[in-house]
């Protein structure tokens, strides 16, 4: 039971600091928030890589090889095309000042 | 590697991630910020393969090769009209391995020698509520994108009962979990509550319209994280707890935001059909006679006089590819001296902040992209707004009749403007199915177009003087 108490308190705090950060990031960029948001949701892989690598019965061992590949879709594709998206986010060339031209 | 340098390990790749999420708060640290999450899950990845229950790698290579491929590819190919697609099915396959995870941990603690780090309670609990959660979110994304992608028809269905046969469903699914936490070694009881909620993820989805996808795509991405937050209760991780929150939080944020911006409640989008209103006035008693259809080259003539224009780009903008036309009209009208806006809606397009991907794309500046708090109180000023494949989102009717369907839903007020151009194909009304007052008003020009060749019209007849 203790060790659910701090699995609960874990996660009540981390849904306030979500909040707080999400709040703050502006609509332009709500679409790579998403998918971005989406490739660290592939957390999960480390449980899948524990399953899968331990082999502990046949069928563990196939959910999570399975589970592997469907979070490393997620983590890579995520990052990725996040990554591309938000490389096309650029401002006026008038505003921007002279130490940020590239 | 010892517990505590892995989970020092974890607390930092957390740490990346809440950097990388405050990263996003501006176009200009957005980049840097999406690259320390990519190395936080780096550091958590390679902790884990240190960890000592691990027997066998070749299988945990495989599984990865096969998915950084598969990622890779799509993630360098999708178009970025696609992306509310992309983004469906990478909820949909982060929902599924959670439930995976949380299905391998059910067959292992049912071992007879198994010696799970948490209670065994908990640990079916956990994983009940991330079968029916992942399950969910898989089919229901699976849906989602068939809709996007055309597939299938997005239309709005009306199936009777089918909220009762959902409800009832979802009750069997959760009993199957009470099942399966009151007698932890009966596994059956786990795969059969994943077919349960499977269902209910195929159901949930199908009835809901095209219009409607940015909040169920918004709810899918908070439902894959909240599957990972009960797989970090199966594994007792707090990485997936944390992580896991900071999603189910950002997709809540993002689902309200969209319904705030129809003034519809998630219920009443998630379970209410939209019927096509018949009250409020008919097409034909708004635009009779009133409706000035006009050409490229009048249109032209109002803009070369303008010294304000917005744009208020809508989903037709996305159907017909026209983000790189509207770039050069914005940077033709930018040579003639006028100042161009972009005026963006929270439900334009297919998903939250798809039109200004689309724009970013065209390499439209993101300072150019006024969102509606910031533009609506200048529309009085602007000499001209341009309308592209828009329609609901700028129906005054939702301002001034309160019976209307859209009645208080928030609008650009466009109809402010000194005047408008509407690029349309035709009258015919958007997804709430009502006349749009707009089209007749005074003030305002038809241009009768598919969304790329009405602004290349307009392009040509601007260089044409």
């Amino acid at each position: 039971m203790e060790a659910f108490v701090g699995a609960l308190t874990v996660f009540v705090l981390a849904v306030f600091l979500g909040f707080e950060v999400i709040t703050k990031v502006p609509p332009t960029l709500h679409t790579p928030l998403m998918s971005g948001s989406n490739a660290i949701s592939g957390i999960t892989i480390i449980g899948a890589i524990l399953a899968a690598g331990a082999q502990h019965t046949t069928l563990s061992a196939v959910l999570g090889v399975l589970a592997v590949a469907l979070a490393t879709i997620n983590v890579v594709g995520g990052f990725l095309v996040t990554d591309r998206m938000l490389q096309m986010f650029k401002p006026s060339r008038r505003e921007l000042p002279d130490r940020q031209v590239q | 590697m010892s517990a505590a340098i892995v989970n020092l390990a974890y607390l930092l790749a957390v740490v990346l991630f809440v950097l990388g999420l405050k990263g996003l708060s501006h176009p200009r640290t957005a980049v840097r910020g999406n690259r320390l999450g990519a190395t936080g899950m780096l550091i958590a990845i390679l902790a884990t393969l240190f960890d000592r229950q691990i027997l066998s790698f070749e299988w945990i290579v495989l599984g990865a090769a096969v998915g950084a491929l598969v990622g890779a590819v799509m993630a360098l190919r999708v178009p970025m009209t696609a992306m509310p697609q992309m983004v469906a099915v990478l909820n949909g396959f982060g929902g599924a391995a959670s439930a995976l995870v949380a299905g391998a941990s059910v067959v292992e603690s049912a071992l007879p020698e198994a010696q799970p780090g948490v209670p065994l309670a908990q640990l079916t609990a956990a994983a009940a509520a991330s079968g029916v959660i992942g399950a969910v979110t898989f089919w229901g994304s699976l849906i989602a994108f068939a809709k996007l992608q055309g597939i299938v028809g997005d239309n709005p269905l009306q199936i009777p009962f089918l909220h009762y046969i959902n409800g009832a469903l979802l009750l069997v699914a959760i009993g199957l979990g009470v099942m399966l936490t009151l007698n932890p070694t009966a596994i059956g009881y786990y795969w059969a509550l994943l077919a349960v909620a499977s269902i209910v993820g195929l159901l949930l989805v199908i009835p809901i319209g095209g219009a409607d996808m940015p909040v169920v795509i918004a709810l899918l991405n908070s439902y894959s994280g909240l599957a990972a937050t009960a797989t970090g209760f199966v594994l007792n991780n707090n990485a997936l707890i944390i992580t896991g929150s900071l999603v189910g939080a950002s997709g809540i944020i993002l689902t309200m935001i969209m319904c705030r911006a129809m003034n519809r409640s998630l219920r009443n989008v998630l379970f209410g059909v939209w019927v096509p209103s018949e009250a409020g006035p008919k097409a034909e008693d708004v635009y009779g006679g009133r409706v000035k259809a006009a050409s490229a080259d009048e249109v032209a003539m109002l803009l070369e006089g303008a010294r304000t224009v917005v744009i208020v780009p809508g989903y037709g903008m996305a159907v017909s590819q026209a983000q790189h036309a509207v770039r050069d009209l914005m940077q033709l009208l930018e040579r003639n001296g006028t100042q161009v806006l972009f005026a963006i809606h929270p439900v334009a397009g297919r998903m939250p902040g798809h039109m200004n991907v689309l724009l970013a794309e065209a390499d439209v500046p993101y300072d150019r992209l006024k969102e509606m708090d910031e533009i609506n109180p200048m529309f009085e000023q602007v000499d001209a707004a341009i309308v592209i494949g828009a329609n609901d989102v700028v129906n005054p009717l939702a301002r001034t009749d309160p019976n209307s369907p859209i009645a208080g839903m928030p609008i650009l007020d466009v109809d402010k403007a000194r005047s408008v151009v509407v690029i349309k194909r035709s009258l015919s009304p958007g997804f709430a199915g009502i006349p749009n007052p707009l089209f007749a008003a005074d003030n305002t020009l038809m241009l009768f177009a598919d969304a790329r060749e009405g602004v290349q019209q307009i392009i040509g007849a601007l260089k044409g003087k």
